[in-house]
């Protein structure tokens, strides 16, 4: 199954005379966390197999700066996004697609401010509309009979009003969504917001990641599915810390689309 | 004499109102003493929000226990203000129920007065049990100790008293009217005070329009005293909340402002042809002060949401740092705000509306770091707070001014912000790895 990735740079791309008709911004974790780069690679899958006219911008991507705007550092933040809007009005890119949601929500409403006017969806929106268009299809039957439950990223869901179109995609998985106590407007954080995800929490009697999946797994699922690289760490420390490593995966969306798609 | 207490009624009409206007004064300066907001103009979008949050109370359903009797309180709130202006008419003018001649659509009105104000009584009972009895952790947080648990149930007292007082005057009157006593006409059905009313019924005419009197007496007196009782209690969303709604967020929750003074700043950085050594204008503008330290630094739409907070603890209870035993409430963060504010505005009372430095602010001595750095920036007390108050705004600007002015991050926020300085992301990789991904097996 394993075809080489096709990962053209907006460099290349533009020295060969293309314009892509849609950027994917890898973001930070996408490139550089073990865990989220299996992400990455799961969606550039698809977007290969449905023959997508993408880029990247590879070395030229540098950190939106939405951590450093979160943990208080206007002047760091804005120092970021006036170096990628540069680079990204350079190269004359229209629509984004990001599998990050704090990319996701910075891109689409924090850089327009600056001079960056560009339509930026979710991977999961991106998805959602290829299988409505039918440019992928999934081989049904593979998660057959499980159980899966959301976990909304609080950067795509309350952040954005996305609710739907992940839930859309894992439905057609054949399988059984299964929905927490807390979900959508009333979802609870995994714990990485913020900036937590570079710190040590504050002092308390327990760590947010570890309440939210203990109200995960109160659903009994086989997979816990998510939609950011960060929740993604956090529930499968989660996970492991309740030591249900066995028995309950932590994927995202795009994996579970790409497994299903047999890719 | 025969005007006494029409002048008498006056009196206390001019003395509550001059002292609740006196009161919205102070509001407002206190208010004003914020920077000016910058709102996106979008005006029907936010008379929606008001009518829909605010007047439709739709927030407050998503707990439908309390949301149903919240909604009985205010609708009796709303309805019961008729029968206020009755009463006022009448006290000024020295007539008796000016409405009945509406006839029949009178007898409704009182009617559905009575019933609402039973279902008032109810909810207030109820309210009071969760308060007092069912003890709802929410209400039991170290930040609602003292004087903040006191006005819950001051509030619940008053609006009781007042309905009960309501009643007691309906009774009396109903049954002078049955012994057809001078000047008690014929008018209003009595579903509710009619039981009442037969408990009074071997009383003299004179006990019975002194019962009625006093009863009337107290009920309005009451109301312009709790109508002044406002502005020192969580109670001023009743008012507060309309406004609020107007005013509060139409951009998505993710959307964090960006500072305008940054911008400039990063503008000049970027622009090769500026010349960084030299001299600031003439007519420079003091550089700003970057996030917020005290009450001052905060926007006017942030201290109105100090004002109109009720305290009701949903925020709290929806923070993932308060569920996991952090020291971090959004609650507490809208309550420190206010009181600061009050603070600072018996300074300028006492200063001629000057502010002498008192050694205090909001940061530090109200609101502690270690609350700031628990905050994920979820969203989740946004999202909850039934009057549309952004708590996690003002946590942003105080991190603002601790990063910004006083280099005070949590150490480990200074080596993520570090790397993303020196090698564009929050991780020590190089830059130059960004895509190695592409090119490594899955
Ligand atoms: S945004 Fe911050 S204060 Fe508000 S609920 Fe989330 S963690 Fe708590
Ligand atoms: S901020 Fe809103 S939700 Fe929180 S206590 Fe105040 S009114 Fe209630």
């Amino acid at each position: 199954m394993s075809k080489e990735l096709r990962v053209p740079t907006m460099a290349e791309a533009v020295a060969a005379g293309k314009k892509p008709e849609v950027l994917f911004w890898v973001g930070c974790a996408g490139s550089f966390d073990d865990r989220a780069k299996k992400i990455t690679k799961a969606f550039v899958q698809i977007l290969n197999q449905a023959e997508i006219d993408f880029a990247v911008l590879g070395t030229e991507e540098s950190c939106t700066g939405d951590p450093a705007k979160r943990a208080g550092n206007e002047f760091l933040f804005q120092m970021q996004a006036v170096t990628n809007i540069e680079v990204l009005n350079g190269y004359g890119v229209k629509k984004i697609v990001t599998a990050c949601p704090h990319c996701f929500n910075t891109l689409k409403n924090e850089y327009p401010g600056l001079g960056g006017d560009y339509e930026v969806v979710h991977h999961t929106q991106f998805l959602n509309d290829l299988l409505k268009e039918g440019r992928i299809a999934l081989q049904g039957g593979k998660f057959k009979g499980k159980r899966i439950t959301y976990h909304d990223p609080c950067y795509l869901g309350r952040a954005n009003q996305v609710y739907e179109a992940p839930r859309e995609l894992i439905e057609k998985l054949d399988i059984a969504l299964v929905e927490m106590k807390n979900c959508k407007q009333r979802g609870m954080c995994c714990g990485a917001g913020g900036g937590q995800m570079f710190k040590e929490p504050e002092k308390g009697n327990k760590d947010v990641n570890i309440e939210r999946t203990e109200q995960a797994l109160e659903t009994r699922p086989d997979i816990i599915a998510a939609a950011c690289p960060f929740c993604n760490t956090m529930m499968t420390d989660g996970v492991k810390n309740k030591e249900k490593e066995g028995d309950v995966a932590v994927l995202d969306v795009a994996e579970l689309i790409a497994q299903a798609a047999d890719l | 004499m025969q005007y006494l207490p029409n002048i008498i009624f006056l009196l206390a009409l001019l003395v509550g109102i001059g002292f609740f206007a006196r009161n919205i004064n102070k509001l407002r300066r206190n208010i004003k003493m914020g920077r000016p907001a910058d709102l996106v103009h979008a005006p029907a979008e936010r008379l929606q929000n008001m009518l829909k949050i605010a007047f439709g109370q739709s927030k407050m359903v998503v707990r439908p226990v309390a949301g149903i009797m919240h909604l009985i309180v205010y609708i009796g709130f709303i309805i019961i203000n008729i029968e206020v202006l009755e009463i006022i008419i009448d006290g000024l003018f020295g007539t008796h129920r000016i409405f009945a001649p509406m006839g029949a659509f009178y007898d409704v009105l009182i009617a559905s007065f009575e019933i609402l104000a039973l279902l008032v009584i109810v909810a207030v009972v109820v309210f009071w049990l969760r308060r007092n009895v069912i003890k709802l952790s929410r209400f039991k947080k170290p930040e609602m100790e003292g004087w903040p648990s006191k006005d819950g149930n001051l509030i619940l007292y008053i609006e009781l008293v007042l309905m009960i007082l309501f009643l007691t005057m309906n009774a009396a009157d109903y049954q002078l009217q049955q012994m057809g006593a001078e000047h008690y006409t014929q008018a209003g059905t009595f579903p509710v005070s009619q039981f009442l009313s037969s408990i009074m019924s071997g009383m003299s005419e004179s006990t019975l329009i002194l019962i009625e009197r006093s009863a009337w007496w107290l009920h309005i007196l009451g109301i312009l005293a709790f109508l002044n009782y406002l502005y020192y209690s969580k109670h001023l969303h009743i008012l507060l909340a309309f406004p609020n709604t107007y005013y509060g967020r139409v951009t998505p929750q993710g959307q964090f402002p960006n500072l305008d003074a940054v911008t400039k700043e990063v503008k000049l950085m970027m622009d090769p042809s500026a010349d960084p050594f030299a001299a600031p204008a003439e007519d420079a503008e003091p550089p700003a002060k970057f996030g917020a330290s005290d009450v001052m630094d905060l926007n006017r739409v942030q201290l109105l949401n100090a004002y109109t907070c009720t305290e009701c603890g949903r925020c709290t209870n929806e923070c993932p740092a308060n569920q996991t035993g952090k020291k971090l409430s959004p609650r507490k963060i809208m309550m420190d705000t206010r009181d600061r504010m009050e603070e600072v505005g018996k300074i300028l009372d006492t200063n001629n509306g000057t502010f002498v430095d008192d050694g205090k602010q909001l940061l530090n001595d109200y609101i502690t770091a270690e609350e700031l750095w628990a905050c994920t920036s979820c969203n989740a007390c946004v999202q909850a707070c039934p009057v549309s108050i952004d708590p996690l705004s003002i946590i942003m600007d105080l991190r603002q001014y601790l990063v910004m002015e006083k280099s005070a991050a949590p150490s480990e926020l200074n080596n993520m912000m570090g790397n993303i300085e020196n090698n564009g992301a929050p991780w020590p990789f190089n830059q130059m790895d960004r895509l190695n991904w592409a090119k490594e097996s899955k």
